[in-house]
């Protein structure tokens, strides 16, 4: 705690600059790769191949009129998107960019806060950002953007628990919440020698589940029900403009960047990566750059789907989260703490290789045979046999039901 | 007074007032709100006593999940939302007991801990948190699980038959009777799932 004022000063702001920038970049880069992908041009007028239309677009957002509907519930309306943005910038707090800095004669890492419950600190900021859609939905007062925020937040609320179930596995096999601890722990493999010990290898239907959670919790294309234009107009941000609205554009592609640099952390390592024996003033760059990179892949990754796939269909996506998701997520916390048990008995490596393999093995099959089958829903299945009659003091709702089945029958 | 202690009134005046709100205010919307900012600045009366752990599970529990489902039963059930609907006709009751409540507290905490020095805390670590519930403390965490499950069990039931009483008439007998027509495949998917997801499955679907 002897440090200057200016070290945390300034370890805020380079993490915060730097995630901005990363946003700013990715919103161009998705509006041109998603154009190439569509063989159309995308935004190429202002700056170097269209760099700087992110900039302008804000400028636009800035100064557009913004008006406030009549019917709308203030004061949550106006607060809805500051919790947005607000809960995406503090998530980023506890995510290191690099290792330790020399500067000025002071040493310090790259890191706005390392909690010792940093990973919590992510998954309540997450449960927070649920707020944001959700009082957006409610305080707009129309239709709507009413069932855009319920969907999104029942989606959001559901993939929370599958994503809060990989990182558990994440936790028990690093044994500690704090992110600098799970870094470490990735440096070497216990497994096999001289790899990196990326926890995806042995955490990865852990891995999977977070990859698809993330692209969901985020809202994002396939997983984009919150906004489906041809829907619901707008979803939960129909009523929004101006510079509010941009603050939910901000916070979505926010999301999609610190979503990304979570799942880094968690599970490919973070800043770690060889150094090639480059001497200490050079190699601090390395770790920033490896994370850079790994991260920036995530976020193709991200731009990739929204160019590719086609929206999900709501109740798929819930039975997606709720059937496949949790179950796989939940047995494999199971074996991770089975497999982290028989380390601390002292078992031997091979045998406990050999029983995660064969755990790994149990939860693929389950997933080739019953994650197609529930997924595809009931249309798949065999018909049902038909509606027994129901009782007599049912009558009304049995004529009901008749009169929708000869409707449906032919 | 020290910085701490400031930081320390300050969030618990703002849970304070935010827990008056909860019981004065007069939308239903806006008390499960303010209920939400009590729930969140009761982790930040942890966080400032040192247990950050506690703090953060605080909110990720109460904020995240139990206030979020209290707006989902909100909108989703046909409760009352509006300005005139959130009276019980029982302030003089309910400030009583509150006030008796008060008072019995203050007189049970002050004497028992009203002398003591406030010395440096530092919460207990994780796992001791961990080894407490779990293995001190495992019959009474199991058996309030079981509670938990009764509730969810109940809350489900209760829900289905509000249902039944209310207008929609084809959906209802189908979810009593755990059965949807083969044909609807989309109302079919909503009704196993959970019940309100299910419910706006079976919307977002039509």
């Amino acid at each position: 705690m002897d440090q200057p004022l200016w070290v945390p000063i300034f370890q805020t702001l380079v993490v915060f600059v730097y995630f901005l920038l990363v946003t700013a970049v990715l919103i161009w880069a998705e509006r041109r790769v998603v154009a190439r992908m569509q063989h159309r041009v995308g935004p190429n007028r202002v700056g170097p191949f269209g760099a700087l239309q992110t900039l302008v677009d804000g400028a636009k957002m800035f100064f557009k009129e913004d008006p406030t509907p009549g019917m709308v519930n203030n004061p949550v309306y106006t607060i809805a998107p500051l919790v947005g943005v607000i809960a995406g910038f503090l998530s980023i707090a506890v995510i290191p960019l690099g290792f330790d800095v020399t500067l000025f004669g002071e040493t310090f890492p790259l890191v706005v806060a390392d909690l010792n419950v940093g990973v919590l600190w992510i998954l309540a900021m997450g449960s927070i950002h649920v707020y944001s859609v959700f009082l957006a939905g409610w305080s707009s007062n129309s239709p709507y953007p009413l069932l855009g925020g319920i969907r999104s937040s029942a989606q959001m609320v559901s993939y929370e628990i599958a994503q809060g179930l990989a990182v558990a596995s994440v936790v028990v096999y690093a044994g500690s919440l704090r992110i600098s601890d799970i870094i470490a722990g990735q440096q070497t493999s216990t497994l096999i020698e001289g790899m990196p010990g990326w926890y995806a290898i042995p955490l990865f239907p852990a891995f999977l589940v977070f990859v698809i959670g993330m692209v969901a919790e985020a809202g994002r294309p396939p997983f984009d029900l919150a906004e489906a234009e041809g829907e619901l107009v707008g979803g939960f941000h129909t009523e929004y403009s101006g510079m509010r609205f941009g603050m939910f554009m901000l916070a979505e592609f926010m999301n999609v960047v610190t979503m990304s640099a979570i799942v880094v952390t968690l599970f490919l390592g973070g800043p770690n990566g060889p150094t090639f024996g480059l001497p200490d003033a050079i190699a601090w760059v390395l770790p920033i750059l490896w994370f850079s990179l790994k991260m920036i892949g995530f976020i193709f990754f991200f731009i990739l789907l929204r160019g590719a796939l086609p929206r999900y269909r709501y109740d798929r996506l819930m039975s997606l989260g709720w059937k496949v998701l949790i179950p796989i997520a939940l047995v494999w916390v199971l074996v991770t703490a089975g497999f982290v048990l028989l380390a601390e008995e002292g078992i031997a490596t091979t045998v406990r290789l050999v029983l995660a393999g064969a755990a790994g093995l149990l939860v693929l099959a389950l997933l080739v045979t019953a994650g197609p089958a529930r997924l595809a829903g009931a249309s798949d299945r065999p018909k049902r046999a038909p509606i027994p009659t129901p009782a007599p003091d049912r009558a009304p709702a049995s004529r009901h039901v008749e009169r929708d089945r000869e409707e449906v029958a032919p | 007074m020290t910085a701490h202690d400031l930081v320390f009134v300050i969030v618990g005046l703002v849970t304070a007032v935010s827990a008056i709100l909860v019981v004065t205010s007069r939308h239903l919307m806006h008390a499960a709100l303010y209920l939400a900012l009590t729930l969140t600045g009761i982790g930040g009366v942890f966080l400032v006593l040192g247990a950050g752990f506690i703090a953060l599970v605080q909110v990720v529990v109460y904020v995240g999940a139990v206030a979020v489902l209290f707006l989902f039963g909100l909108m989703l059930t046909r409760a009352p939302i509006g300005r005139e609907a959130l009276d019980s006709q029982n302030r003089g009751l309910g400030l009583a007991v509150a006030g008796a409540l008060f008072v019995l507290l203050a007189a049970l905490i002050i004497p028992a801990f009203g002398g003591e020095s406030t010395a440096e805390v530092t919460g207990p670590t994780i796992e001791a948190i961990g080894i407490a519930i779990f293995a001190d403390w495992v019959l009474p965490f199991e058996v309030l699980s079981m509670l938990l499950l009764a509730a969810l069990i109940g809350a489900i039931l209760l829900a289905r038959r509000e249902a039944g009483e209310s207008g929609t008439e084809a959906e209802v007998t189908r979810i009593e009777m755990g059965e949807a027509l083969a044909d609807e495949p989309d109302r079919h998917e909503a009704v196993g799932t959970s019940a309100p997801a299910g419910e706006l499955g079976a919307g977002g679907g039509r």
